[in-house]
């Protein structure tokens, strides 16, 4: 029960076969070799293997990838370009928001996802948006912190 | 996960007679986000999925004769940022907010929330309170139901086999009336309810005395309930705290809460009856607004 599926993952067209139990998650992870999303809970509620599904955030964990199919993914391997980081990125670095960094890369594909949304949020929209995603090191202000920055610095 | 086979058609009929040939085998998938977690965890193992996700036009979310039809494949994201929906129906969008994150809102289905019948949820119990109609189709046709009959068990809903939901009709409130959703939630934001309350109120054209009035409660039993006996207190009466106290004993009566990590069944129970106190007193502010709107 396998079947063929063609996604585009951060901007490149890729085709691959997969059981249709396959989540989305081990697809990216074991299939495509993108170790970036992580499993964390399993169960859609921690935030960990965070991706974008056409823009938009989503748990891959609980996604199967054949429901990927004819669609964009992008996860953490596609937000820095050749030679510079992502603001997000960058800023998660230099104001503290990245600590032990199992949570991080489902934090900077959220934090991305909400600047694009919405470029300018307020604290109370940025703690919203982020409730989903669970950092066990609690390093919550810092994250917070680095996403005003990354707004503050996409908008210099 | 158990290994099954996945269709993923493009009109409903084709969906509809994948499911008839596969029977009890076959599960309908939208979203996934129950779903796919229940099958992680082993709780069902389905033989056959059939995704409505690749079938167009049912997301959509469109004026109807006042209120607002909602398809089924329209995500909780979608519902709580419509313009159509915070215009007619502010209450339904911040309903929607209040589900889990914003990712999981992003993925998970209005009609697929309905079908899974987790009595938990936030959108079934303003939907009650809203006199919404859920929409059916099976092969012999389609019907409509109102959501609070649509429930029967923990995870058990109206649907036949073969059924799917394809959309929700939400009616406009009544002139003078106001509509409010109290979801009590010690945890944490992403939650579900300890105890949630919806409620609606229509005034008098002067304000003085509530016209009607309707409440419904999650997280208070084996499905969504709609206080009945509670509504039938206030009819014709004058806003007050003991018509408040009146009204909260009688939900409480009507209650059967399930003891759980949220809290135990006497402690829901208790704050079900403080509850609809909340949610009627947001519900009828608002109506006196509405009320004053309309002098």
């Amino acid at each position: 029960m396998n079947r063929k599926i063609r996604v585009t993952v951060n901007g490149t067209a890729r085709a691959v076969e997969v059981p249709t139990y396959r989540t989305l998650l081990d697809c990216l992870r074991n299939d495509l070799g993108l170790t970036g999303s992580k499993e964390g809970c399993g169960v859609g509620v921690c935030g960990a293997c965070t991706v974008l599904l056409d823009g938009k955030m989503i748990s891959s964990c609980i996604a199967l990838a054949v429901s990927a199919d004819g669609h964009e993914v992008t996860t953490v391997e596609g937000l820095a370009g050749d030679e510079r980081l992502h603001p997000v990125q960058q800023a998660f670095i230099d104001a503290g928001g990245f600590q032990c960094g199992i949570c991080t890369p489902g934090q900077v594909v959220s934090a991305k996802a909400l600047l694009d949304a919405n470029p300018n949020p307020s604290d109370a929209e940025i703690r919203e948006w982020m409730l989903g995603n669970l950092c066990r090191c609690t390093g919550y202000y810092k994250i917070i912190e680095s996403i005003r920055a990354a707004a503050q610095r996409s908008r210099a | 996960m158990r290994a099954f086979e996945y269709a993923a058609p493009r009109t409903l009929d084709e969906a509809l007679a994948v499911l008839r040939e596969h029977g009890d085998e076959a599960r309908v998938i939208a979203g996934g986000t129950a779903l796919v977690t229940m099958m992680r965890q082993r709780l069902v193992s389905p033989g056959y999925l059939v995704s409505l996700r690749d079938i167009r036009g049912l997301d959509r979310i469109e004026a109807d004769n006042g209120g607002i039809r909602i398809g089924a494949l329209a995500t909780h994201r979608d519902v709580e940022t419509s313009p159509l929906v915070r215009e007619r129906l502010p209450v339904l969008a911040e309903t929607f907010r209040r589900v889990a994150s914003v990712r999981i809102r992003n993925m998970a289905t209005v009609g697929g929330a309905l079908a899974h019948a987790d009595p938990n949820q936030d959108p079934p119990v303003t939907l009650i309170a809203l006199g919404a109609r859920v929409e059916i189709c099976g092969t012999d046709g389609r019907r409509a139901l109102p959501v609070e009959e649509f429930f029967r068990d923990y995870y058990e809903s109206a649907l036949e086999p073969g059924e799917v939901v394809i959309g929700v009709v939400v009616p406009q409130l009544a002139p003078a009336s106001g509509a409010a959703y109290v979801k009590f939630l010690p945890r944490t934001a992403d939650d579900y309810a300890t105890v949630a309350v919806a409620a609606t109120v229509s005034v008098d054209p002067d304000g003085e005395r509530c016209r009607a009035a309707r409440i419904a409660l999650g997280s208070v039993g084996v499905t969504p309930i709609r206080a009945r006996g509670a509504e039938g207190l206030l009819a014709g009466q004058r806003f007050g705290a003991e018509l408040l106290r009146g009204a909260g004993e009688a939900v409480k009566g009507a209650v059967d809460p399930l003891s759980d990590h949220r809290g135990s069944a006497a402690y829901k129970r208790e704050m079900a009856g403080v509850m609809v106190g909340r949610a009627l007193t947001r519900a009828w502010d608002a109506a006196l607004v509405s009320a004053r709107g309309t002098r």
